[in-house]
């Protein structure tokens, strides 16, 4: 076996990955069975968007981006915020969240493979993809922000694959990881994150016709939230692994990361804050859209209940990681954590995306309500997302509490409660 | 052993099930992919063809127009003439809102019929008033209305244009007479440019335009008025086919008051370098910087 290349094993490795998420207990097939069946219905209507056109959704030439680009900004801001297990990992060398750090990062593939798919759903012409490429198509670099924005983003899901990639494989060879071949990527990951939701950010903030969007506290605003949603989802998710797998994590990453949440939900309630008064007390044509959204215009008032609903979910998630009580018990914790991921998607979506484009540019107020074919294409990529979340973190497991591994260690029955960290 | 077979065969059948379901479910896309040829998906942006090229394309399309729409067409590519930089003016005392040049746009330039769209916006507005936020651009009474006045809006040609600079694949440009024209076949339909526009001025094509036989207009320019691709952002062009060639735009021809001038800004006899001379002039929404080539004045 010692003599094998890379060339042997590793196609044999990939082959085994392949095998193994094909592999679980009947929770697992039961799950991704469901999975399937959303991701399929949510195929069979973008099938039937493409073939019929895009007047099978809810938008119009006034409102011109829906559904589809509000999840997308907010899976940016999920594949950002997984990075905040690698801020307090290495920045601040906090041991335990080392074991986390890989959670995080197949976190924040899944989430790019979401906003990718988010993507090529809003395009009217996905056949002609390939004009987005680099060195194919004809790129508008540097000057437009869409165009470093699909550069940012594919970077990310190139370093994330091959940060957890290189450690997962070298646990499965049953080698010490080289710290020269990921901590340099971990590192370049943080700041990356931060590229990736501010390249976001300035799509819109850069467009002088929109006031709503036209402001330079939302790229901070969008790195706020991004801090939310990261540490909420992987509060849940190492939960959920504790319980369903053989995987140990101390409390440790889950004290650090409520932490993290109880600065994050105020921050960004601040900043929203702050939006809404110079919105609000300046008056004139730039509160418009705020009015809009917040209080309903001339009779309009489709995002007033989406709004006031995040509100009311980051207010509560707030309240409740402050409460005494939350110190202690995980359900409170759980709910903040819940609130808080529902409160921001809503915040960032419906409520970001849509009164940028309400009233329109010249003043017109035309709503918009997604159909039924965007609820369906929506549901099938976040479908898509956890099925991609779930095999990782399934291979990714095995892998490390030594169930797969190159050749079978005889006597070896080291679990995740003994095996040595993952990185150093 | 028995339980290893029993589990391989039911992975085998989950599998099956699974890839007859997706088949099953991508199943539209046949309709699809039948009106997609490979010459259609390969070719390169207008400005990288050769002219044998664009040739090819533009026989390709008359064909595709032929075969789906029922109508013999002419397209042609009809390039900026030099020393040439169009500029257009719009006079507010003398507009009465009729929306004939609206109309007359939708016909010109052959707009999905269903939809009724334009390139052009007329919006109702108070008098003494400039605040669009109390401006209608759906009225439906009879025109003009006692204590109105009316702005119609079309693409500004700008020549800082936000459109241009956010378009992730430059399928959008501004053209050497100062026309920004979209290539419709290297458009990849993410609409961008329609929330970077200040004036509403880019159409989206939400499914494919209809337009029954006997009113297509056949006169079409490669980078104006043919009809356009489902899923793709279309624009005001100025007409181009009309006025590279000396013509007048269609809804300068349709307006019954005179209210609209247009011409060579770089022709000192030109009736639109005299409004600008001696009118008092105004551009849309100047503070943002996009530097339009569309003039408002008043008669005063």
């Amino acid at each position: 076996m010692g003599k094998d290349t890379h060339a042997i094993t590793y196609p044999r490795f990939l082959l085994r990955v392949i095998g193994q998420s094909f592999e679980g207990s009947w929770r697992f097939y039961l799950w991704m069975t469901v999975l399937t069946a959303i991701a399929l219905v949510g195929a069979n209507a973008w099938a039937h968007q493409l073939v019929e056109g895009m007047r099978v959704t809810g938008m119009s030439d006034h409102v011109s981006w829906g559904l589809y680009i509000a999840n997308f900004t907010f899976g940016v801001g999920l594949a950002a915020g997984a990075v905040m297990m690698v801020i307090p990992a290495y920045l601040y060398d906090d041991h335990e969240m080392h074991d986390v750090v890989i959670l995080g990062e197949l976190l924040a593939i899944a989430a790019i493979v979401m906003c990718l798919l988010f993507i090529v759903a809003d395009m009217g012409r996905p056949d002609r993809f390939w004009h987005i490429l680099p060195g194919l198509g004809r790129f508008n670099w540097p000057i437009s922000m869409l165009t470093w924005d699909v550069i940012v983003l594919n970077g990310y899901l190139f370093i994330n694959l091959h940060i957890s990639g290189y450690l997962i494989y070298t646990r499965y060879l049953g080698r010490k990881p080289d710290r020269k071949w990921y901590l340099p990527f971990v590192f370049l990951s943080i700041g990356w994150a931060v590229s990736i939701h501010t390249v976001t950010a300035f799509l819109y903030s850069g467009l002088g016709g929109r006031p709503f969007w036209n402001s330079a506290l939302l790229a901070p605003r969008f790195i706020a939230s991004a801090f939310i949603t990261g540490p909420a989802f992987v509060i849940l998710l190492l939960q959920l692994v504790a319980r369903l797998t053989r995987l140990r994590v101390g409390d440790g990453p889950i004290r650090t990361l409520t932490s993290v949440l109880r600065v994050t939900v105020l921050l960004n309630l601040f900043m929203l804050g702050s939006e809404l008064f110079t919105s609000l007390y300046t008056g004139g044509t730039h509160s418009t859209a705020v009015t809009y959204l917040f209080f309903g215009l001339h009779g309009k008032s489709a995002l007033v209940p989406w709004i006031w609903s995040a509100v009311a979910l980051n207010v509560a998630s707030a309240a409740l990681l402050h409460l005494p009580a939350s110190r202690g018990s995980r359900a409170f914790l759980n709910a903040a954590c819940v609130a808080a991921f529902a409160g921001v998607w809503i915040e960032k979506g419906m409520g970001l995306i849509i009164p940028g484009f309400v009233p329109s540019t010249l003043h017109e107020l035309v709503e918009y309500v997604p159909s039924m074919a965007e609820w369906k294409i929506t549901a099938g990529i976040w479908a898509v997302g956890f099925m991609v979340l779930t095999i990782a973190i399934k291979v990714a497991l095995t892998v490390l509490t030594g169930e797969m591994a190159v050749e079978p260690r005889s006597g070896d029955t080291r679990t995740g409660e003994h095996a040595p960290p993952l990185m150093h | 052993m028995t339980q290893t077979t029993r589990r391989v065969a039911l992975k085998v059948l989950g599998a099956t099930l699974g890839a007859s379901a997706f088949a099953h479910a991508m199943e539209p896309l046949r309709a699809w992919s039948k009106d997609l040829s490979l010459d259609q998906f390969l070719q390169r942006h207008y400005k990288e063809l050769t002219s044998e090229e664009l040739a090819e394309g533009i026989r390709r399309l008359e064909r595709e127009t032929r075969e789906e729409y029922g109508r013999e067409v002419t397209i042609r590519d009809i390039r900026p003439q030099e020393g040439v930089q169009f500029g257009y003016a719009l006079s507010l005392s003398v507009c009465i809102g009729c929306r004939k040049c609206a109309e007359a746009c939708h016909v010109e330039n052959n707009h999905d019929r269903r939809t009724n769209n334009s390139y052009i916006r007329v919006l109702e507005m108070d008098q003494g008033s400039f605040d669009m936020e109390k401006g209608d651009a759906t009225y439906e009474h009879a025109v003009p209305a006692k204590g109105k006045y009316y702005m119609p809006v079309q693409c500004q040609q700008c020549d800082n244009a936000p459109c241009v600079k956010v378009c992730p694949v430059q399928a959008t440009w501004k053209e050497p007479d100062g026309i920004v024209a979209v290539d419709y076949n290297w458009c990849i339909g993410c609409r961008y440019c329609e929330a970077a526009c200040p004036y509403h001025a880019r159409r989206f094509n939400w499914t494919k335009p209809e337009v029954p036989a006997g009113e297509i207009n056949p006169d079409q320019g490669y980078l104006s008025n043919r009809i356009r691709p489902q899923g793709v952002v279309e624009k005001c062009t100025f007409c181009l086919h009309r006025t590279r060639e000396g013509r007048m735009p269609a809804c300068l021809e349709a307006c019954p008051t005179g209210a609209r001038v247009f011409g060579n800004l770089l022709d000192p006899k030109s009736e639109i370098r005299w409004v600008l001379e001696n009118k008092r002039i105004f551009v849309l929404k100047e503070e943002l910087g996009t530097r339009p080539r569309f003039f408002y004045f008043f008669d005063v």
